[in-house]
């Protein structure tokens, strides 16, 4: 079992959750967050126009098992491209162990709906 | 006789400025009595000016703070509607709008006979009026509301401006500096000049200044102690030279709303009657601001390719703090100017000359308030036409007499306020420090000075 993080573009997100339902992913979770660094984006607030380093993105996570690592994998980079700088980043983990609450049933046959 | 004594109050007030409080020859007096339309609306034009403080102002500068600061913005307006109030009805009224005993202070500010509100009685009239008076028992002319409902309308005035100051030094100060230098300059800054520019007596008001609602008294005052405050006090430490990016953008507009719906309450309201002249200034307040508001939004688009929602309530501020001195005295027209007059200069303030200053008002108290309270304080002595009160026209109908009346008011309240803030500044920062540790800064106000952070979810 493999867990993937990406983080991509808030404006790349409807493309990427379409590829990603495509691939077959039926659930996934996602959150906004703010990268902090040298790059930087331009800001406008009041008239004043400035480049800030707080940089706005969604990042998207998802266990797979491991047959369906790949195609996940593509679908992401496919979909999130726009080949500018700042396209984001994509992390492949390893899951030790999954667990389904409910029926207590573990390993990769916990992850989804048969 | 009633019409004689009508016609005599009439001429009181065509012949006198703002507010007026003339004897009328030897008249008989007959018993003067409230008049229900005026006080119905100037009790709820008291409860919008309040609205303007909390939440209005509170929302509008706590969604452009960092969320790390929010509680602290809101608690310093907070507790000014608390402090003021109190401090108003202790001796701020008296000394603001009162007479003095010694004749060479009456020009200059009141003295402590309606201290705790002494000496007036629930059924006293307002000794201050605009359009609509009455002989009083004494052979004085009175308005038609009750002097306590003048006196806590008064109030709501006095609560807000320094309230508008928080706007420069905001995400800095500590909250004991913050509330010993706003009690300081309410009562040393804002009394006085208030005094001067209201109260029957004062030397800016005999001279004939114009200032139907606050331009100078309310704007001016507190945006020059802004631009002060934000230069003693210092930048912010994470500020580079621009504007800090707003935390939440949803609270600037409802603040920047309920502000505008206030705004009906503090000028349509200045009047103290519910008549046409209230009317007038309704309808020109809401012109400016919707031209303003317009002009920002053009601007934003035009120069920085997209219309900001941060831009478009900026600029619907500015316009409503540019009427204000005006929204008595000028017709349709003058609001159009003033609207769109007031947005350029302010956006160019904000957006150019700040920067190239490099001091950081954090929120453009300085740049929205200040200038706008002097661009409306200036251009009221050239707009103001005899169309809507007769007694009074500016320089565009002749006038020039009133633009000279004006700049003065405008310098002296400048040189008043920004000196007396500096030394009440330096006296604050001697007795506790008003500059939070750069610790603190970095972690935020809400934590450092009040235990308690915005956003917090225990279930």
């Amino acid at each position: 079992m493999k867990k993937i993080e990406a983080i991509i573009r808030k404006s790349k997100f409807e493309d990427v959750k379409l590829a990603l339902h495509e691939a077959g992913i039926e659930w996934f979770s996602y959150w906004d967050i703010t990268g902090l660094g040298k790059s930087t984006e331009e800001q406008v607030v009041r008239g004043q126009v400035f480049k800030s380093g707080y940089i706005q993105r969604r990042m998207i996570s998802i266990v797979v098992r491991d047959i369906n690592l790949e195609k996940t994998v593509n679908a992401i980079l496919n979909s999130a491209w726009t080949g500018e700088t700042g396209d984001g980043k994509l992390f492949v983990s390893d899951i030790q162990e999954t667990f389904r609450i409910r029926t207590k049933e573990s390993g990769p046959d916990s992850l989804y709906n048969k | 006789m009633k019409k004689l004594i009508f016609s005599l109050a009439a001429l009181c007030t065509a012949f006198s400025s703002t507010l007026c409080a003339q004897t009328v020859g030897t008249a008989v007096p007959t018993t003067p009595k409230i008049d229900g339309g005026d006080t119905a609306w100037m009790i709820v034009a008291t409860a919008f000016v309040l609205l303007m403080s909390i939440p209005g102002l509170a929302l509008f500068y706590g969604g452009l703070v960092r969320r790390k600061n929010v509680l602290n913005v809101f608690m310093q307006v907070f507790i000014l509607v608390a402090v003021i109030t109190v401090e108003w009805v202790v001796f701020g009224y008296s000394n603001s709008f009162g007479s003095n005993s010694v004749a060479a202070l009456k020009p200059f500010i009141g003295d402590f006979h309606w201290a705790f509100l002494n000496n007036i009685n629930i059924g006293d009239l307002s000794p201050y009026f605009i359009s609509h008076s009455q002989m009083g028992a004494d052979g004085h002319a009175v308005g038609t509301i009750p002097h306590l409902l003048f006196v806590v309308y008064q109030g709501m005035f006095a609560i807000i401006t320094p309230a508008l100051i928080i706007g420069a030094f905001a995400e800095r100060i500590n909250f004991k500096g913050f509330l010993i230098f706003s009690i300081l300059w309410a009562v040393f800054i804002y009394n006085p000049v208030t005094h001067w520019i209201w109260s029957t007596d004062g030397w800016l008001y005999k001279l004939g200044t114009l200032d139907f609602a606050g331009g100078i008294v309310v704007h001016i005052n507190a945006g020059i102690a802004a631009i002060i405050m934000a230069i003693m006090l210092g930048k912010r430490r994470d500020y580079k030279g621009h504007a800090i990016p707003a935390h939440n953008i949803t609270y600037v507009v409802i603040g920047a709303g309920l502000l505008w719906v206030g705004w009906f309450g503090f000028n349509a309201g200045s009047g103290l009657a519910a008549d046409g002249l209230a009317v007038n200034a309704l309808i020109v307040t809401h012109l400016a601001g919707a031209t303003a508001a317009l002009t920002w939004a053009l601007m934003d688009w035009i120069i920085d390719k997209r219309p900001t929602v941060v831009g478009i309530s900026t600029g619907a501020i500015a316009g409503l703090a540019t009427i204000t001195p005006a929204a008595g005295f000028v017709g349709v027209g003058g609001a159009l100017i003033i609207g769109i007059v007031s947005s350029l200069i302010c956006f160019a303030m904000v957006a150019y000359i700040k920067p190239k200053f490099g001091y950081d008002d954090s929120l453009d108290a300085f740049g929205v308030h200040g200038i706008g309270g002097v661009i409306g304080s200036i251009l009221v002595g050239v707009l103001a036409t005899p169309m809507v009160q007769s007694a009074y026209s500016g320089a565009a109908y002749g006038n020039w007499h009133q633009l000279w009346v004006q700049l003065l008011a405008v310098g002296v309240t400048i040189a008043f306020s920004g000196v007396g803030t500096f030394l009440l500044f330096k006296l604050t920062d001697k007795l506790v420090g008003v500059r939070v540790n750069d610790i603190h800064e970095a972690i935020g106000l809400d934590e450092t000075q009040h235990g308690e952070t915005a956003y917090t979810v225990f279930d």
